[in-house]
């Protein structure tokens, strides 16, 4: 254990430890941009800048390992001064529009902004001005509101393996992008939309298509935590409710669950917008003379477990197969083969998780 | 090696630098010596050659400004505007440059002779000011020598 | 380059034209590789170190740091090791490094091996800016020919130590001449800067313990076990050991690089070497030490070139640059051009440095249009503060450093051009606008 003195507080740390962690692990909050604990370390955007006694130079939390008999000042005059210049160059060299902002609630500069009492900056110029890529059907790329935390870039080499992106360019015109530019559908383009990146990023650089313009984020409800029904890994989820509706599903970081840092895959993030769909069936039909109508449930099983019976009774179980889908639960699954095999005593049973 | 197309030279020149550890950077020097630029499919044989993401060979390409994804020209021509060339000034060589060849700095003449760009420092600074053609640096240089210099190539 | 003749002791240009570098007997008909035969049979990796502490010598490369300190901290269990020349040379003014590399190859390469065997390192790498054709050929030739002449390769001079050297070429990046930057550009990656710690000694190349040494520092170390410390410490001053390759620059009657013992007052140096100004100008400022360092103004030129006598009047030895600047010279356009360096330089990884350098280059060049304000001025000096203590790594930290050093020295002239004296406008500062607004539109944004 590391004795040191962080804001005046004597605690203890566990060796090893950074002063970002041996803070949080104390209750002491440092504001962050391109720290992410599922991510490999960057210590690039310099918003977590602490004064440690001794030093020349504010030291980056994220990175800084702490040491035996160190003092730590996490919010000195000094610190706030430069993160509210930091904040002043970011905003400076931003797309302003909160108004109309998907991110704007969860926006981390907005938050950042608002806690430091940025509403201007003195370092307004020019600015990146690239085109807003709106180029597949998942998620919209404005770099105009990038800040260059380099999340998108690493959650995507790290948590996907898939380095879709690498920063292009170099100094002021710095960003991220694919190889050669290139649009997120084209044949070189290797990204599979599982939005990883876009669930990293603190700003509204990487946002989702799906209910854009529809919903703000202060509005949902609740987040109901569930289990993605789209395959056998088990994906932990929320999904964020306004009303009686899914707006969007956001991953369950408790860690409890099997997706480790929240990773979900395209049909887990994106794959929601069946559940409200006009044309989704939400009663059971049954065919009569050539025409579907409407039953009830006890109608319909009651209809189902007679057929089956009758066709087992004649021509023995495996005259029948059942087939189960991927968007039932795993234990639903597991009822339907317990079905096929202990009553009907049939091996003939299958999956559709071959998506 | 008996090749023709500029695509095999690449190839080649991934070949001959393949296991080695850091290649990606001497590869991207070769090819451009090679082809005068890094054309896009250059790139893509490189990324495949050493097992690289394509991501990271196009970003690295765009870091360094010795590398060029676009054609330019037969000659660049690279200007320096440092502290001690902007001091004895490099200005007017500029100028006569551009005036001779009638091209502004990020462009190349018509008939792709000559591209003209700007540079940091090239280390003749007790000789400024100074230019960089291709591979060879010219120093001492005024509006007269510089054409001169232009018309010898 | 222009090579100035001095009278004086020499020890990095001991060999500068009086041997053909591109021939090793010559190189060894003075001596060459004996200090490296010396090293490996006489004497235990720990015993050069100490030599080298005791030498007093110290990083050529701008930052002064001790070099036998340095060797010390590499880590010592590891199973490789490298040893790494920086001869990036992208501080502007500075052509000292392709002296050496040009002039005296073999001198950088003995250095090179003996800080290897120093160090436990079996590997080098001399990464040479890509503008520096002709060194890279140099150095690629003097590395064969050691190799055939057995002072590279296996079993050095019969002992089991081997030392194998690589040239790479940079590719136009000033901020390769960082170490961690340098690192990440022979790994093949983008050169932007690491934080530290870990430092190079702990973890640098391929994660290896890794020593980064500028040319100069590397070739005085042959010359330290040739004659010993005590005769190296002898040279120059007290804290400031040996000698340095000044490189004198801009409007001066004589202009090249020369080696000089620390101590010479920057005067001294530009009258003695450089011939003073010419006729009739005045001196407005130098420029000393590179880009990246302080301006000074000519009530400071009677300070001693020392690492210590310029630091107490908060300047910097830097890269051994001595910039003379007349006062026909326009002061704001030569501002301008520098902070367009640093905007140009930047690699865009941390936020101060990225949008801090483009903006301080904003503000200058308003402020040299005659748009500027004071508020202008308290911001520059604000946002310059914060990239000092904030920025990632040195580029960031320093590139405001010779804004804020004229601002301290010559306010005089910032205020009078915010003042609102914009009738007279000045030339030279509207053609460096136009020069560097052309350059941006034609910098490549997006869409090859
Ligand atoms: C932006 C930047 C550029 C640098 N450029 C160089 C360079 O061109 N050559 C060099 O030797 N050191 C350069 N340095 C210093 C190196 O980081 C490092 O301190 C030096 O190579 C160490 O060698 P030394 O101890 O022998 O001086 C640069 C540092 C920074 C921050
Ligand atoms: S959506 Fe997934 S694969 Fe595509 S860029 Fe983002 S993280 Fe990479
Ligand atoms: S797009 Fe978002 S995650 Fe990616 S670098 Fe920019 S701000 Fe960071
Ligand atoms: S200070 Fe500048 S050069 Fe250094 S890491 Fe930051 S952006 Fe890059």
């Amino acid at each position: 254990m590391i004795n040191l003195t962080i804001d005046g507080k004597q605690v203890q740390a566990e060796s090893g430890m950074t002063i970002l962690q041996a803070a949080k692990a104390n209750g002491i909050e440092i504001p962050t941009f391109c720290y992410d604990p599922a991510l490999s370390k960057a210590g690039a955007c310099r918003i977590c800048v602490v004064e440690v006694e001794g030093a020349r130079l504010l030291a980056a939390a994220c990175v800084a390992p702490i040491y035996e008999g160190m003092v730590v000042h996490t919010n000195s005059e000094k610190v706030q001064k430069s993160r509210r210049i930091n904040l002043e160059l970011l905003w400076a060299n931003h797309n302003q529009d909160c108004l109309t902002c998907e991110k704007a609630g969860e926006c981390k500069l907005q938050e950042l902004c608002y806690k430091y009492g940025v509403t201007e900056s003195r370092f307004e110029g020019k600015k990146r001005n690239l085109p807003i890529f709106d180029d597949n059907p998942f998620y919209i790329r404005d770099y105009n509101k990038c800040i260059n935390c380099g999340k998108c870039i690493r959650a995507c080499q790290e948590i996907q393996i898939n380095e879709t992106y690498d920063f292009v360019d170099r100094g002021f015109n710095t960003h991220p992008d694919t190889a050669y530019r290139v649009d997120l559908m084209a044949k070189e383009s290797p990204c599979v939309f599982c939005g990883n990146c876009v669930a990293v990023c603190p700003t509204g650089a990487l946002t989702s298509k799906i209910n854009r313009g529809t919903f703000r984020t202060w509005e949902v409800e609740k987040k109901v935590k569930t289990t993605c029904t789209y395959c056998g890994c088990g994906c932990g989820l929320e999904l964020n409710v306004i009303g009686n509706k899914v707006v969007r599903v956001t991953p369950d970081l408790s860690g409890t669950t099997p997706n480790e840092h929240g990773a979900l895959c395209t049909k887990g993030r994106f794959g929601f917008d069946f559940i409200n769909r006009e044309d989704r069936l939400t009663n059971p039909l049954i065919k009569e003379n050539g025409k579907f109508r409407k039953a009830s449930w006890e109608e319909a099983l009651d209809l189902i477990a007679s057929k089956l019976k009758g066709i087992a009774d004649v021509n023995g179980g495996n005259s029948l197969m059942f087939l189960s889908s991927a968007r039932t639960t795993n234990e639903e699954n597991y009822l339907m083969q317990k079905l096929s095999r202990a009553v009907f005593k049939t091996n003939n049973v299958d999956h559709c998780a071959r998506l | 090696m008996g090749c023709c197309q500029p695509i095999d030279k690449v190839t080649a020149i991934v070949e001959q630098y393949k296991g080695e550890k850091g290649a990606l950077i001497p590869v991207l020097h070769a090819v451009q010596k090679e082809l005068g630029y890094l054309p896009k499919d250059a790139l893509e044989t490189i990324a495949a050659g050493l097992n690289i993401p394509a991501s990271e060979v196009y970003g690295t390409t765009t870091f360094y400004t010795l590398f060029s994804t676009k054609e330019k020209a037969e000659n660049i021509i690279r200007v320096c505007e440092s502290g001690p060339c902007h001091v004895s000034g490099y200005q007017k060589v500029l100028e006569a440059i551009k005036e001779e060849l009638n091209i502004e700095v990020g462009e190349a003449t018509e008939d792709k002779k000559f591209y003209l760009e700007m540079t940091a420092c090239l280390g003749v600074c007790a000789e400024a000011p100074a230019i960089m053609i291709n591979d060879k640096t010219y120093v001492n240089l005024t509006p007269e020598k510089v054409k001169a210099l232009l018309a010898s190539f | 380059m222009n090579y100035i003749e001095t009278d004086g002791v020499k020890i990095v240009l001991r060999n500068f034209g009086k041997i053909d570098p591109l021939k090793v007997e010559e190189y060894v008909a003075r001596g060459g590789y004996e200090s490296l035969k010396k090293a490996l049979t006489a004497m235990t990796p720990e015993a050069v170190i100490e030599e080298v502490k005791a030498s007093g010598l110290r990083g050529r490369g701008g930052a002064g740091f001790p070099t036998g300190l340095k060797w010390s901290f590499t880590k010592k269990d590891a199973d490789q090791k490298y040893i790494v020349c920086n001869a990036d040379e992208g501080e502007p003014g500075t052509a000292k490094d392709r002296l050496i590399m040009t002039g005296d190859p073999h001198g950088l390469i003995e250095g090179m091996a003996i800080a290897g065997y120093a160090i436990g390192a079996t590997k080098g790498f001399i990464y040479c800016r890509g503008e520096y054709t002709t060194s890279i050929n140099t150095l690629n030739h003097a590395i064969n020919q050691a190799r055939e002449n057995g002072f590279l390769g296996e079993n050095l001079f019969g002992t089991d130590f081997t030392f194998n050297l690589e040239v790479r070429s940079g590719a136009g990046a000033y901020v390769c001449g960082e170490e961690t930057a340098l690192i990440e550009s022979i790994e093949g990656h983008r050169g932007m800067p690491r934080f530290k710690p870990p430092f190079p000694g702990g973890a640098g190349l391929w994660g290896k313990p890794t020593v980064v040494n500028n040319v100069e520092t590397l070739a005085n170390v042959p010359v330290i076990l040739d004659k010993g410390a005590d005769w190296y410490k002898s040279i120059g001053t007290e804290k400031s050991a040996g000698t340095k390759i000044f490189i004198l620059c801009g409007n001066l009657r004589n202009t090249g690089a020369l080696e000089l013992p620390f101590g010479m007052t920057v005067r001294e140096v530009m009258e003695t070497y450089g011939g003073g100004l010419l006729t009739g100008r005045d001196l407005q400022m130098v420029h000393l030490g590179g880009a990246a360092s302080g301006i000074m103004p000519p009530a400071l030129i009677d300070t001693p070139l020392t690492y210590e006598d310029l630091q107490a009047v908060g300047q910097g030895l830097g890269s051994g640059v001595i910039l003379a600047i007349d006062d026909q010279k326009d002061f704001m356009s030569y501002i301008c051009s520098n902070t367009h360096f640093f905007e140009h330089e930047s690699c865009g990884k941390c936020t101060p440095c990225r949008e801090g350098t483009a903006r301080i280059n904003e503000i200058l060049h308003r402020i040299a249009a005659g748009d500027g304000t004071l508020e202008d001025l308290d911001n520059l000096k604000d946002l310059g503060e914060m990239m000092q203590i904030s920025a990632l790594c040195g580029l960031g930290q320093a590139a405001p450093t010779p804004v804020l050093t004229s601002l301290e020295h010559f306010m005089d002239k910032y205020v009078e051009a915010v003042s609102g004296k914009k009738n007279e406008v000045n030339e030279e500062a509207v053609a460096t606008e136009a020069i560097h607004k052309s350059y941006y539109e034609a910098a490549p944004i997006k869409l090859d």
